[in-house]
Parts: structure tokens; C-alpha cells; sequence
């Protein structure tokens, strides 16, 4: 052991030292003037091998250190008695960092994995920057002003490539511009459009023509956007985080090369980084895609209304945009290759389909596209879609008037210069493996967000492992992003929130028979009146019997699904069992008061239809 | 067998009218009974008999039934003093929350219909209500509604009489039908679940004449027209919230403070926001007299307490929701031995819900320092029965009972206020978090949010259990319930902030709080 934390050397005394009190003296201020003069100061022995892991350790960050090799200098001997006195720790390899004794070698890699290593060293930085962040999304934006509020020097860099069609915007990435905001939007609008069919059962009384005028909504949704994109440049610039409208791009372990829409080139230096550069839109790569076929990234910007669509994908977005282009009273059709939302708990999928077959929407099960042609220009213009079955020859063809394409999402890893600093990412997704530190194989380089391997793609979810980086980073803070029981909610005309595991995952975990599933369906009350059906809300919990029946997975589909999940996340998060939801009182009259009444288990294969009058 | 006797011993001669024998019940009350009278009076003996058929009493029913109990329903709806008269399933179904949150939905889709064209929506005007298309909607699922309760007792084998009963002795009631025709009843268990009926200030001329209730309400065959509610109570503010909504001219008029019993700082955002949309108040204003004028309106003459000045007003209805009253005056309980609180004229029980006569029970808004909520009453009939026939000991946990006032901002809450908790545990030892915030869906109408406010009362010890959750916005109702589950597994602020939100939603609000009040920062949330 070369650096037993804690074990207190004994402290010579000068009476037994043999140093004369004066050259002892002499040597501590020579000591000390290594470490203050070094901003990283190791005392060694050549051979030790802790000490050298500490040396690979600063090397890899890219840090300068200066050694002295007790083996190797004459009073090498009254060096380590006199840093005994000095450090309490009697032995090598003993490492200062800014003036700080971080101790020996376990110590070292201690304060590394806990960011205070690094915290050490930007006290006094040679770099432009204590932080750089590469990509302004969610994640990105709440790590670099999270870092500004600990009084550290932070720049953003965000640079949106347009999109094959065109489309482009400002600062907040993907939530903001084309993502969560526009999309939930446009899923109220389509809400409101129910309301208006609702609303004359409920005795509102007007005019029965009512148009949907695509113009006015987009207009309006991209008004706000706008609004957003300039607050959260006045934020940035509030916390004095610099903002640069650029591409970042490694070109040194430290130092990135920022390329602004002019090209002209800039280059920053930093001691740490975080990439959060996230996901764009996957194309097909069939002929005429990128030319024709639009994505989400043009969608909420679209200028003229869409038309007869195709969503080509039945992953959340897809099943969201055909969701609320078929409640705005647009004709949608659905191409699945395989399942509907993948890695969703599969019989919600399902049912979340079934309401949107339900709605109008027309499902091609088992296609994929494989030619995309235009027959006719215009806004929108005319496209002619060839796609082949999954399972045989068979093709079929259809006209539309927009082809939207949501078949995946890329990261945005791959035209960053990670290779040249050594970050490695997963060479088939392109995404950037990190340990729960979110730190990546290169220690200064870390990652939030979407581009994460293994982690959910969502924005709350960015914002709190991005916040939680920099609090570790530069406050001293060891808590960690628990990636465990996130909640979400799929917002399709009737929305589907979930917390915790699918039944197919639970069971996989678990074990079906160590499973209990408690379900029902429901029916709101506000749609008695509008005589919608009582049989498609549907809530579901599953149990860990084997645990005090303790809910390990969480699922409903039905309104305002999303106002609903949270707070039964949060109750997850406290343990939730099924005793704790029969011991609740229910708000009456709520969707959310099913979860305290769910009597009927699916292993009792007991009816859960609900009657009519 | 002591208790059998002394049913055998209760006044029941007096009763003439016929009633069909009971198979099963006769429990030998022929041979008591048939002596000495000219009719020979049937008597129906029960395992368990309720005494009213709203949530509570239904519940308790039910599971007894299905614990293999003989038992009986009484149910009996006394017409309001304007005539009002309804089925079976008590306040709730009838008269309470089902219509009341289906006429703020209509409210709401009012609203909705306004935001619409700012979502692209062309819809041309004159947008106009009809009350009547309303209320037939409303009135029609209600029916159905009481249908499907008469439905789930015959499945169960409940036996329900539609009778007006009252206590002969401590274990039989004798029942009187529309029709005069008495029947008596007796039974080991009894359940009282009568509920309460609104008050009206009977000091006030006119004030029953040509005032109408929470029971009258939403059986309108017309609309109402502009009205003057009275009270400050959640029934009144609901009301006042929905007329507006539906485009009527209303009023409320309130003595004191509104929401009594609520946290007060939420309560005055709920109507700051029913006044920025169109809701006028009086304020420190107290009803004195009613009139009716000859072109058929109310003139409503009023005292203003700030200034001691008198004022009248004219409207075309005046709704009174000042309170109600516990449905025990007609009970005869004093025969049966059964305390009740002077003051307030509620049932007092303990906490297996046992009067002080040890096999009568009361359940729901009849028992005293019991929630007037519709899922407390229904829970505490369950487990009650449950209690009663062996199925568990559980008792009714009455602490942490969420509710939402369905005003058109909703106000959902679950726990302490902020008032109890410093008055519980000292101010210096309560820390709250709180937020305005800005609904995602409000921006593109440009809808104030002056009102949206959350906020998160915690012990300040770390971890910082929660003790309180107050939201107040669109579909509170619903953001609510989860909270109220995480409080009751003890949630601390810690962990509360350590749960992911889901994004955009207003509930994810509840996970960012992160400024103190003791801190004076700005609480406005802005941007994600």
C-alpha cells in the first residue's frame, strides 16, 4: 500500500531527526516552493508503481506535473520525513494539486472519480475556459449554467446544421425547436379539436363548419419557439455564460475549433468538456428521401399544411405527429415495419394504436418504403411511395402529400473530432458510452443526453443528469443521476404515461410467476356525456410480490396521462407497494383515482369491461 | 339475544300499514307484533342495515354482501324546498360531484373554444350555451348512473327500499314509502350514511321562498340566468366558476374568508383568478332580504359590513351555499341511544366509526370530523364492513386525504396547509417551496398564469418530509392523486427533487421546486 488513507505517520522530532532545525527549515521552504510553484506536484519513487498510475492519470487529463523522485535525488530520506510533517502522510506517491495535498495514489483516483480532482486543477487554469460545452439542448444549457453558478468559466457552443430541407433554428436544440414543445402544441391543438366536437354535446352551440387553418397554428407555435430561443440567450448571457453560434469540433485533447456559418475558425481551450450534441432525424437511404421526405426537424415549421400523410415509423414521434395530423382533420396513414413503440410496455402499444386506428388512422403493418418519387411540385406537392413487405415480394404503392419520416434518430458523434482525442463511442449507434459519472473513457470528457448509450433520450432526463454533472464537476456534490424509474408519456391523441418497467421487461427481471399485474379499464367521466367508449382507458400496475408487492412498473393510457404520471413517479421513488395505493383516498371525480381502486389481478382472467347504461 | 328482546319491546304497534313478508326475515316479530293489532305487521331482520344510499352507505352495502351478509338499503330522498328530487346514489351522483365536475367541463370547453383559434381552429361566432342541452346531458348519465346503482345492489343481493327511515329502537327502523306505507326493519348492525342537505338562512325573508340550493341546481330545466351565490365554500366557488364559464352573469357574495379550512394564501389566488375571469365578488357583504319583483327577478337587498351601508341588487336566481346540514333531525336517534354533537347536529364517533351505541355506525359528511368527500366515505364503508364481518381489522386512516376544488383553475391538495403546519411544527421549523409557473398550452393563447402556483410545504429538518402539496391549475384533479400517494410513502423533499419530470406538463413543476419562501427569491418559473 502506498498510501493507507488516514494512517498518521509518527512526526519526528528534531531532537532525534538527523537534520540539523536549520536545514530542516531549509528544506521545508524548498518543498513548499515545489508545490506552490507547480500546479500539479508529485513526490515519487521510480519504481513505485502506484506512482506510476498517478503519472498515467495526469497524463491521460492532459495535465503538466512536476515529479521529484526521492530515489533518485541525494536527501531523499529527509525529503519524505520532511513531507511527513508537512502532508501527514509518510508515504509516495504524495500529490499536490494548486497547493492542495490530495494524498497518495488511491486518494487520487478518489478525488478523480468524484470530480474533485478536477475541481483542484481549474483553480488556476491555463485554458480559456474551465468548461466548454458542446451542444446547446437541454442538457447542455442546464450543465453550462449549473457550472456558471459555482463561479467557473463556461462557454456554449450550439450550431444547428439544417436539416436536407432546409429547416433550421435557434438556440435550445431538440425539446424546444422540434421536439417536446412543438409537438405537445400541436398534440393541444388536435386536443382542442376534440374539445370542439365534445363542447356541442356540453351545449356550446355555433356554427358547425369549423376549419383548421395550419398557417395560423404554426405561426403561432413557432412564435413561441422564437420566444424561447431568445430567453434562454438572455439566461446564458445573465449567468455570464459565453455563447458561441458555432460548430465545435476536437482538434486537441483540450482545445476544440469552433467554425461559425461564415467558416471562419476559432479555437478555445478548456479543462473539461461536455458533449451534448444529441440526435437528429435517421433517413432511409432510398432514393428520393432526402430529397422528398421530410422529418420532424421540418414538420413544426412545415409552412403550408401537410396534407395526405405518411409517417413512415411507429416509434413515440411517429405515433405522435400522425396522432395530431389526424386530429386536425388530416388524412394519415401509419407504415410499421415491426412493433409500435419499441421498448414501450407492448400491449399499451398496442392499445395506443388500436385508439389511433380508432381516430382515423390507417396502419400498413410489416412495409417499408423503398422508393420515394415526386409527381407533382408544390405546397404541398404530390409524392408516389413504393414499399415492400417485411415478410415477402409483395409491394404496394400509395400517393401522398408528405412523407414523413420517423424511423430513428441519429447522434451526433460522429463529425466532433472524438477520434482525435480518444473518446470512444459504440462504432454501430454512434453513441458515447459513459460510467455513472457521465464521464467517458477520456477522464476531462464528459457526455449528457441523448447522444448516451444505454440512457433514455429525454429532456428532463438531460437536464438532471446535466445539472447534477456540474454540481459534481465544480460544487463539490457526489450525487449521481439515478437513470431508475423515469417516468414519461407518449402524448398520442389519448396519452400514454409509464414509470418503471414493462410487463415484458418485469417479467424478464422477475420471473412471471413472482409477478402480479392489477389492471382496469376505465371511463372518464367527462366522456359519459359525449358517449365516447367506455372501454379504452386502460391502467395497469405491476407488482413484485415477492417484495411486498411493490410496484415495479406503472402504466396508463388515458387523458391528461402525463399531469397524471408524475406524481405516482414520485411515489415510486418513496417504494410505492399496491398496499400504499389501497390505502389512498382517490380524487373524485379524476382519471387518477383508478390506480387506488385496482382490484382485478390479469392472473385472475377476471372480466375488466366496463358497462354501459 | 339481550338486543334481540329489546327490539321485540320497541313501539311498533303503532304502524298499520302492510307490509310483503320477508322470507327469511321474520325473525319470530310476527308473534311481537301481530298481538292485539288488526293488520299483522311484518318484520324484515337484517345482518346489516344501512340507513342511506349515497357513496358511503352503497360501499359498506356492497362488501358486506359480498361477505355473504343479508343486508339492507334504505334510501330516501326528501324533495328540496323548491321540489328537487333525485335517485339513488346519494349527494355525490345526484347533486354533487358528478354534475358539478360535468358542468365545469362544459365551462372548461368553453374556454377551449375560445383558445381554439389561436391553435388554427376557424370557428365562426356567435358561440352561444344552451343551458337546457346541458342539463339534459348531465341529467340523463346521472339517471343512468342511479340506475346502475340500483343494478349493482339486486347483483349483490342488497335488499333497497326506497323508504324514509327512522330508529324505533337500537336495533330496528321502521321506514315510511312515498306512499305512507311503513315497513320495519331490524337488524344486528346498523349504518347510518345519510349524508347532509344544503343549509338555507332561514333568518332571511325569502330566503327559502325563492332561493335554490346545490340540490337544485343542476336539475334546472332552465339556465339560471344571472345569479347571486351565496357562501364562500368550495360548492359555492364551484358553482360561481361554471356559471361564469358558461357565459352567465354571477355574483358571489361571502361574509368572510372563502375556502374556510384551506390553505388561505392558495384559497385567495382561487378566486383572484374567478375575478380576473369574469366572477364578481362581494366581499364582507351579508344577505338581509329577498324579494321577488313583478317582472319575476329576485331583488336581493344586502348589508356591506365594511361600510355598515345597505345595497340591493337584482337577479334572476340566488343560489345559497353556505353550508350543510348533517341528515340526523329525522332519525329518531335518541331512541336509539345515539350521541350527536349539539353544536353541529353530527353523529359523534371513534375510530372504528361506532357511535356511542356500540353496534350503530356512522360513515360519510354525517359522521362528525369526518372529510365530506365522496372516496373517504366510500373506503371507510368498505373497510368498515370489512371490519364488521371478519374480513380485516384494518381501520380508516383519515390523515392525508387529497382533494381538488374543480374551480376553473382547479386547486388540488394533500396534506397540511401551510397555516397547520407552522401552527403544528413552529415556523422556524417549516420550510416551503414554491413556484409560479406558465402552462405550456397557455402561451400560445396568451392566457394569464398569474394564478398557476404550486407550492411544497416540508419540515426543514433534512431529508424534509413532505407534510403538504397545494397546485393550483388546469387539471389539478389529476396531477394530484400521484403526489398524494408519495406523501403517504413519506416522501421527503430529497426525493421529490430526485424524480425526473415529464416534460412539458404542469405537474413536472412539483419535482423543479427548488426556491424556499424563507429565501424572499423570485418564485416565477421561467423557461424549462
Amino acid at each position: 500500500m502506498s498510501s493507507p488513507p488516514g494512517r498518521r505517520a509518527r512526526l519526528s522530532s528534531p531532537g532525534t531527526s538527523r537534520l540539523s532545525s536549520e536545514a530542516r527549515e531549509e528544506l521545508r521552504r524548498r518543498l513548499k516552493d515545489l508545490i506552490e510553484g507547480n500546479r500539479v506536484m508529485i513526490f515519487s519513487k521510480s519504481y513505485c508503481p502506484h506512482s506510476a498510475k498517478v503519472k498515467e492519470l495526469f497524463s491521460s487529463l492532459g495535465v503538466e506535473y512536476y515529479i521529484l523522485e526521492l530515489d533518485q535525488v541525494d536527501d531523499g530520506i529527509n525529503v519524505q520525513e520532511v513531507l511527513t510533517e508537512i502532508s501527514n502522510q509518510k508515504t509516495v506517491p504524495n500529490i499536490f494539486v494548486n497547493k492542495v495535498h490530495v494524498g497518495g495514489c488511491d486518494r487520487t483516483f478518489q478525488a478523480h472519480r468524484s470530480g474533485l480532482l478536477q475541481k483542484l486543477l481549474h483553480e488556476d487554469s491555463a485554458n480559456d475556459y474551465d468548461l466548454i460545452v458542446i451542444g446547446g439542448g437541454s442538457g447542455g444549457l442546464s450543465c453550462a449554467k449549473e457550472a456558471a453558478k459555482f463561479g467557473k468559466k463556461v462557454m456554449v457552443l450550439d450550431f444547428v446544421v439544417p436539416s436536407p430541407q432546409g429547416s433550421s433554428w435557434g438556440l435550445g436544440g431538440t425539446c424546444v425547436n422540434v421536439g417536446c414543445i412543438p409537438k405537445k402544441l400541436m398534440h393541444q391543438a388536435a386536443l382542442l379539436g376534440q374539445a370542439l366536437q365534445d363542447s356541442r354535446k356540453y351545449g356550446w352551440e355555433y356554427n358547425k363548419q369549423v376549419k383548421h387553418n395550419w398557417e395560423t397554428m404554426t405561426e403561432a407555435i413557432q412564435n413561441h419557439i422564437s420566444s424561447l430561443n431568445w430567453s434562454y440567450r438572455l439566461k446564458l448571457r445573465e449567468k455570464g455564460v459565453a455563447y458561441i453560434n458555432a460548430y465545435g469540433e476536437f482538434v486537441e485533447p483540450s482545445k476544440i475549433k469552433a467554425t461559425n456559418k461564415k467558416g471562419q475558425e476559432t479555437f478555445y481551450t478548456a479543462s473539461t468538456f461536455v458533449i451534448a450534441t444529441g440526435e437528429r432525424p435517421r433517413y432511409l437511404g432510398i432514393q428520393g428521401d432526402k430529397e422528398y421526405c421530410i422529418t420532424s426537424d421540418d414538420l413544426f415549421s412545415l409552412p403550408h399544411c401537410p396534407g395526405r400523410t405518411l409517417v413512415v415509423g411507429a416509434s413515440y414521434v411517429g405515433l405522435e405527429c400522425a396522432g395530431f395530423l389526424a386530429g386536425l382533420g388530416l388524412d394519415v396513414t401509419v407504415m410499421v415495419r415491426s412493433v409500435l413503440l419499441r421498448g414501450f410496455d407492448q400491449e399499451m402499444a398496442e392499445k395506443v394504436g388500436s385508439y389511433l386506428e380508432k381516430e382515423g388512422i390507417k396502419f400498413q403493418r410489416k412495409f417499408t418504403p423503398v422508393l420515394i418519387q415526386q409527381m407533382e411540385r408544390g405546397s404541398p406537392g404530390v409524392l408516389r411511395v413504393v414499399a415492400k413487405s417485411t415478410e415477402g415480394p409483395e409491394t404496394i404503392e400509395g400517393v401522398y402529400n408528405t412523407v414523413l419520416l420517423a424511423v430513428g434518430r441519429e447522434s451526433c458523434t460522429r463529425k466532433i473530432g472524438l477520434e482525435k482525442i480518444g473518446v470512444k463511442i459504440n462504432e454501430k449507434s454512434g453513441k458515447i458510452p459513459v460510467n455513472d459519472m457521465e464521464q467517458t473513457n477520456v477522464p476531462h470528457v464528459y457526455a449528457v443526453g441523448d447522444i448516451l448509450e444505454g440512457k433514455p433520450e429525454l429532456t428532463p432526463v438531460a437536464i438532471q443528469a446535466g445539472k447534477l454533472l456540474a454540481r459534481r464537476l465544480f460544487g463539490g456534490s457526489l450525487e449521481k443521476c439515478d437513470y431508475i424509474n423515469i417516468p414519461t408519456t407518449v402524448f398520442t391523441p389519448l396519452e400514454y404515461g409509464c414509470c418503471g418497467l414493462s410487463e415484458e421487461k418485469a417479467i424478464e427481471v422477475y420471473k412471471k410467476e413472482n409477478l402480479e399485474v392489477y389492471h382496469n379499464l376505465f371511463w372518464p367521466l367527462e366522456w359519459t356525456v359525449t358517449g365516447r367508449d367506455n372501454n379504452t382507458c386502460y391502467a395497469k400496475i405491476i407488482c413484485n410480490k415477492f417484495d411486498n408487492e411493490r410496484v415495479v412498473g406503472f402504466h396508463l393510457l388515458g387523458p391528461n396521462a402525463g399531469e397524471i404520471t408524475q406524481g405516482f413517479a414520485v411515489a415510486m421513488k418513496c417504494g410505492l407497494t399496491k398496499q400504499l395505493l389501497n390505502d389512498t383516498i382517490g380524487i373524485h371525480p379524476t382519471c387518477s383515482e383508478v390506480f387506488t381502486t385496482l382490484e382485478i389481478t390479469k392472473s385472475s382472467g377476471l372480466d375488466i369491461t366496463q358497462k354501459g347504461c | 339475544m339481550a338486543a334481540m328482546a329489546a327490539a321485540l319491546r320497541g313501539p311498533v304497534a303503532r304502524f298499520r300499514s302492510r307490509t310483503r313478508a320477508w322470507t327469511r326475515g321474520t325473525r319470530g316479530a310476527a308473534n311481537a307484533v301481530g298481538a292485539g293489532q288488526q293488520q299483522q305487521q311484518q318484520q324484515q331482520s337484517f345482518d346489516l342495515l344501512v340507513i342511506g344510499g349515497g357513496s358511503g352507505g352503497l360501499a359498506c352495502a356492497k362488501e358486506a354482501a359480498q361477505l355473504g351478509k343479508k343486508v339492507a338499503v334504505a334510501d330516501y330522498v326528501e324533495p328540496s324546498p323548491r321540489g328537487t328530487r333525485w335517485g339513488l346514489g346519494g349527494t355525490c351522483v345526484n347533486v354533487g360531484c358528478i354534475p358539478k365536475k360535468l358542468m365545469h367541463q362544459a365551462a372548461l370547453l368553453g374556454g377551449m373554444i375560445k383558445d381554439a383559434h389561436h391553435y388554427g381552429w376557424e370557428v365562426t361566432l356567435p358561440i352561444q350555451h344552451s343551458w337546457k342541452k346541458m342539463a339534459e346531458a348531465v341529467q340523463n348519465h346521472v339517471k343512468s348512473l342511479n340506475w346502475g346503482h340500483r343494478v349493482q345492489l339486486q347483483d349483490r343481493k342488497v335488499k333497497y327500499f326506497n323508504i324514509k327511515a327512522s330508529f324505533v329502537n337500537e336495533h330496528m327502523v321502521q321506514g315510511v314509502d312515498k306512499g305512507g306505507k311503513v315497513t320495519l326493519l331490524s337488524a344486528d348492525h346498523i349504518v347510518i350514511a345519510t349524508g347532509g342537505r344544503p343549509r338555507y338562512p332561514t333568518q332571511i325573508k325569502g330566503a327559502m321562498e325563492y332561493g335554490v340550493t346545490s340540490d337544485d341546481i343542476f336539475w334546472l330545466k332552465e339556465s339560471p340566468g344571472k345569479t347571486l351565490v351565496v357562501g364562500a365554500s368550495y360548492v359555492a366557488l364551484e358553482c360561481a366558476g361554471f356559471l361564469t364559464g358558461i357565459g352567465l352573469d354571477t355574483t358571489v357574495m361571502m361574509r368572510s374568508i372563502p375556502l374556510r379550512g384551506f390553505d388561505q394564501q392558495m384559497s385567495s389566488l382561487v378566486t383572484e383568478h374567478m375575478e380576473s375571469h369574469g366572477t364578481r365578488f362581494l366581499k364582507g357583504c351579508v344577505p338581509s332580504l329577498i324579494q321577488k319583483l313583478p317582472t319575476g327577478q329576485l331583488q336581493v337587498t344586502w348589508e356591506d359590513h365594511a361600510s355598515g351601508k345597505e345595497d340591493t341588487g337584482t337577479f334572476d336566481t340566488v343560489l345559497w351555499a353556505i353550508g350543510r346540514v348533517p341528515e340526523t333531525r329525522n332519525l329518531n336517534l335518541e331512541k336509539a341511544g345515539v350521541n350527536v354533537n349539539p353544536e353541529n347536529q353530527k353523529i359523534v364517533v371513534d375510530a372504528q366509526e361506532a357511535t356511542s351505541v356500540p353496534h350503530i355506525f356512522a360513515i360519510g359528511d354525517v359522521a362528525e370530523g369526518r372529510p365530506e368527500l365522496t372516496p373517504t366515505a366510500i373506503k371507510a364503508g368498505k373497510l368498515l364492513a370489512q371490519r364488521l364481518f371478519g374480513k380485516s381489522s384494518a381501520l380508516m386512516d383519515y390523515s392525508n386525504v387529497p382533494t381538488t376544488v374543480f374551480t376553473p383553475l382547479e386547486y388540488g391538495c394533500v396534506g397540511l396547509s401551510e397555516e397547520e403546519a407552522v401552527a403544528l411544527h413552529g415556523q422556524e421549523h417549516v420550510e416551503v417551496y414554491h413556484a409560479y409557473y406558465k402552462p405550456l398550452e397557455f402561451t400560445v393563447t396568451d392566457r394569464d398564469a398569474s394564478q398557476c402556483y404550486i407550492k411544497m410545504v416540508c419540515l426543514r429538518e433534512p431529508p424534509q418530509l413532505v407534510l403538504g402539496l397545494h397546485f393550483l391549475g388546469p387539471n389539478a384533479g389529476e396531477v394530484t392523486q400521484g403526489f398524494a400517494l408519495g406523501i403517504k410513502c413519506g416522501a421527503s423533499y430529497a426525493q421529490v427533487m430526485q424524480t425526473v419530470g415529464i416534460h412539458p406538463t404542469c405537474s413536472e413543476e412539483v419535482v423543479k421546486l427548488h426556491i424556499s419562501k424563507r429565501s424572499g427569491l423570485e418564485p416565477t418559473v421561467t423557461g424549462c
